[in-house]
């Protein structure tokens, strides 16, 4: 019985293909790209300010919303956040890559590279809550500064505009300083797997022709890594732009794109200008994968 | 068809659609290829690689299906039997033994699949294991075990269900010389006990040379010639086939009809080629060119020389050394010679 | 050449101490928070957040497990993540074989379809799903919550079993095949076997993504709180920061044991590979 279905299978590969495939193909189509496409119908349509009802007509007027004053801010102030954020990573990241990939032993790489994905999979939400005990005003830091004697220093820093703010925890260093936390992983892995593609006999190469590892580093070595550090500044910077969870819990009260669509969509049941909202970031965010992938950052992925 | 034919290809082609970048065209692998392989013959599809030889055995085997045309098992048409319906067992190039079960599992893999009991699957499986010189390694993974030990559990597993064609995919291609050689005669000799028709894939012509009643050679989806290993070694029927079965020389146009009154394509052995003195007295029953050596290689066991040929045109030589040595030999650097064979060792061959 | 060498290791010695150090501090960083959760959570401070902690005590444990309301929340999670990963292992398997043993037109195109809602932000899958369920008037639910977690799930299983399936010779199966078993015969006795590991691994990871997940979450969840939404409820509104320090430690516990074991598995059978 089962001979004769394997048979009748076997010389019937298109109808195997179509068996396999399709479930999960009209899973994504309905499921997930369908999604997408209504989300993108939705942006189009607008709320009624009297009823509280959401018209179902083809308009632009929702998308014009997103051009006042207040929602440029926003788009500015999430794109300078997530420019900062990759930015540090990238500084961040590079030294620990370098050395995982050029220095360390088989055995030291292995527990380098759990150490570094670890964090990657544990839960996101604890991970920022661990923040909240570290940046509060009775916490670590703030431990830390007077055991030191840098409290006035801490203080001075707090005093000044944008960065500062009551606490640090309410500040927008604090949001930097999470972001950063966060999304760092992403950044190590992408720059130490471009790093462990440049071969040794290139750097030795280099070396050879009597450059000094300053310039070996800055003319070989940096332009190798590019594609990794382009490839992880694409997670950090997309994973800033649509957060929600950190805006929320630390930072004065002002609105980044994720909180702004969490709370169109929540409180006021906006749903096509929270879906117009979203359109940022991926706007963004296809600009800068086409931009990544003309400098061939997708081979390091 | 006689009852004595194993396999038999009825103007079988296989074509592939391939998609390369922007373009798309067609390959046709094998092109319309009719072939009868004889009951207990130990026959080699022999060519260079992509000259179909691998696609045919898988058309047999039935992990591919020819695109046109039939074939036959015992007379049985079995072009769109599933492998698991066919009576035919394969020895692969990678061996493709399974990695978690140990090598007594590999072997009656096939009895279990069929539900032999299992006190018969452990009796059938050591004597595979005898006959392939492998007795005791049933508990081993085959990780375990060196490449050559390998290649014989999947011998064994491939002959465990009796099948009555076994084939071979360039079986030996992994393996260093020396078992090379030694597996070669194992082989041959495993087939003669065994009795059944071994079909043999390989791009080594002295393999194929060595161990097969007779050979197929391919080219470009065509089969060049097929016969014994002595009719496609001294009578090639295409330029192909001289080339690529040993080394010949072809002399070709004007070169050939200063030598032979024709200027029909001949080849000729290089062992076949005696070297003289320019002076030298030939009979009326040998072709004599006349040239000057131009390279001298000596190879312990013979020499090879590159004779340049007053009419044009290279001849490649080899002489056993009976007597020279290496100093000998390299004297004739540069010297005119004259060269001379017997007429009937020259083989018009056709194109 | 010679002359040149020294200076060239002593300079090459002193970048790789600093760097050494930089490194060091990059990992410092990713762990010492993570540290902080289990020292909080024996702290005897009940209203803030004081360090060092006034004192240390154990009584937080059994009430933190015995509240009902993270009792409901933990396990709302856990049958999410099961069910999620449940159909990721379906889905994934089936698109990993046909992407494999297949050509097809825009066979290129699967793996990133695929990738696609756990490479974009989560806020996007979030407020698509969340446009498409409120367009069609479905009512949130449980099961709005178990299918978008299955849909940014999917790509793990996926990548692990065709990771996987690259790795084991194809010849595996038409040898099966060959010596006489069915296509069936061969998926239990060969195919299975093989990709066992791969299918465990990509569970595992399925399952603590699904356990994880916040931000689609909050937008595919009707009123039920999953155990993420529930300490970033307590986040939001502190109500009992004892209960949440300790829920914070064992959701680490519960998440990074079982990634550390995944990780074995396919560390492992890559090495027998070779």
């Amino acid at each position: 019985m089962l001979n004769r279905l394997s048979t009748f299978l076997y010389l019937r590969p298109k109808l195997v293909l179509a068996l396999l495939l399709l479930p999960p193909l009209i899973w994504f189509l309905v499921v997930y790209i369908g999604s997408l496409f209504t989300m993108l119908v939705n942006s189009f349509f607008y709320l009624d300010g009297f009823t509280g009802q959401v018209v179902r007509e083809f308009t632009l007027k929702t998308y014009a919303k997103l051009l006042i004053p207040a929602n440029v801010q926003i788009f500015a102030r999430t794109t300078s956040m997530a420019v900062a954020v990759t930015l540090m990573s990238i500084v961040l990241a590079f030294p620990l890559a370098y050395y995982m990939a050029r220095f360390a032993s088989a055995r030291m790489k292995t527990f380098l590279y759990l150490a570094v994905t670890l964090p990657l999979w544990s839960s996101y939400v604890v991970r920022v809550y661990s923040w909240k005990l570290i940046l509060a005003q009775e916490g670590i830091i703030s431990w830390f500064a007077r055991l030191v004697h840098l409290d006035g220093l801490l203080n001075w820093y707090l005093s000044l505009p944008v960065v500062g703010g009551p606490s640090l925890s309410v500040s927008a260093t604090g949001i930097f300083l999470v972001f950063v936390y966060i999304w760092l992983p992403y950044m190590i892995i992408p720059i130490q797997t471009a790093l462990e593609r440049v071969p040794k006999s290139l750097i030795e190469a280099s070396s050879d022709l009597g450059a000094t590892p300053v310039q070996t580093f800055r003319t070989v070595i940096l332009p190798l890594a590019f594609p990794g550090v382009i490839a992880g500044s694409i997670f950090t910077f997309s994973l800033t732009l649509g957060d929600f969870i950190v805006p929320s819990l630390f930072g004065n009260s002002s609105f980044y794109i994720g909180k702004a669509v969490l709370t169109y969509q929540g409180t006021s049941g906006n749903i096509p200008l929270a879906a117009a909202f979203t359109m940022g970031p991926i706007i963004i965010m296809s600009i800068y994968l086409l931009v990544a992938r003309k400098l061939g950052a997708f081979d390091a992925l | 068809m006689s009852d004595n034919t194993a396999i038999e290809f009825r103007d079988v082609s296989r074509v592939f659609s391939v998609k390369h970048e922007n373009q798309s065209g067609e390959v046709r692998a094998v092109d319309n290829v009719s072939l009868q392989i004889k009951d207990g013959e130990f026959f080699s599809l022999l060519g260079p690689s992509g000259s179909g030889k691998t696609t045919s055995l898988r058309m047999i085997a039935g992990f591919d299906r020819p695109t046109s045309g039939q074939i036959l098992l015992y007379g049985q048409n079995v072009s769109s039997l599933p492998p698991y319906a066919r009576d035919v067992n394969t020895v692969f190039q990678d061996y493709a033994l399974f990695p978690h079960m140990t090598v007594g599992e590999n072997v009656a893999y096939g009895l279990m699949i069929k539900k032999v009991a299992r006190a018969e699957r452990e009796k059938r499986m050591d004597e595979m294991l005898d006959l392939v010189q492998l007795p005791g390694f049933a508990g081993r993974k085959p990780l375990q075990l060196s490449g050559g030990q390998r290649q014989r559990v999947a011998l064994a597993r491939a002959l465990i269900n009796h099948p009555k064609v076994l084939l071979l995919d360039e079986p030996l291609g992994a393996l260093d010389l020396k078992l090379r050689q030694q597996m070669q005669v194992e082989l041959k000799s495993i087939q003669q006990r065994v009795g059944i028709t071994f079909i043999f894939v390989t791009h080594d012509q002295e393999e194929a040379l060595t161990m097969s009643d007779r050979i197929a050679v391919f080219n470009q989806g065509k089969i060049e010639q097929v016969g014994t290993p002595a009719e496609i070694y001294e009578h090639p029927q295409t330029p192909f086939v001289a080339g690529f079965v040993g080394v010949s020389n072809l002399v070709t146009g004007p070169v050939a009809k200063r030598i032979t009154n024709s200027d029909r394509t001949f080849s000729i052995r290089p062992e076949k080629i005696h070297l003289a003195a320019s002076s030298a007295e030939i009979d009326g029953d040998m072709y004599a060119a006349d040239g000057r050596v131009r390279d001298v290689i000596y190879l312990g066991l013979y020499t090879r020389y590159l004779v340049e040929l007053d009419g044009g045109g290279d001849l490649v030589v080899v002489e056993q050394n009976l007597k020279t040595t290496s100093m000998d030999v390299m004297k004739v650097k540069s010297q005119n010679v004259r060269l001379f064979w017997k007429k009937e060792h020259a083989r018009y061959v056709g194109g | 050449m010679l002359s040149k060498t020294p200076s060239k290791q002593s300079s090459g010695e002193r970048s790789s101490m600093f760097l050494k150090l930089a490194a060091l501090g990059t990992l410092l960083f990713l762990h010492i928070p993570l540290w902080l959760i289990f020292i909080y959570s024996f702290t005897t401070d009940e209203s803030a957040y004081t360090f060092p902690p006034p004192g240390l005590t154990l009584k937080w444990i059994p009430q933190a497990i015995a509240n009902p309301a993270m009792q409901d929340a933990l396990f709302l999670t856990l049958r999410v993540a099961f069910l999620a990963t449940a159909a990721a292992l379906i889905l994934g398997t089936l698109a990993a074989s046909a992407v494999y043993r297949y050509d097809f037109f825009g066979k290129e195109s699967i793996s990133f379809m695929l990738v696609l809602p756990l490479a974009l932000p989560g806020i996007v899958t979030g407020i698509a799903m969340r446009s498409a369920i409120s367009l069609m008037k479905i009512p949130f639910s449980f099961w709005t919550i178990v299918i978008g977690h299955a849909t940014f799930c999917v790509v793990v299983v996926y990548n692990n079993v065709l990771a996987r399936f690259r790795r084991t010779a194809g010849s595996q199966v038409e040898a099966s095949m060959d010596l006489g078993a069915n296509s069936f015969q061969t998926f239990w006795h060969i195919v299975l076997p093989n990709i066992g590991t791969a299918l465990l691994a990509g569970a595992i990871l399925a399952f603590s993504l699904s356990f994880d997940e916040v931000i689609v979450t909050t937008f595919t969840a009707g009123n039920q709180q999953t155990l993420p939404i529930w300490i970033f409820s307590q986040m939001l509104k502190p109500r009992n920061r004892p209960i949440t320090n300790v829920t914070a430690m064992l959701v680490v516990l519960l998440t990074a044991l079982p990634i550390l074991f995944a990780q074995q598995l396919t560390a492992h059978s890559s090495d027998s590979d070779k």
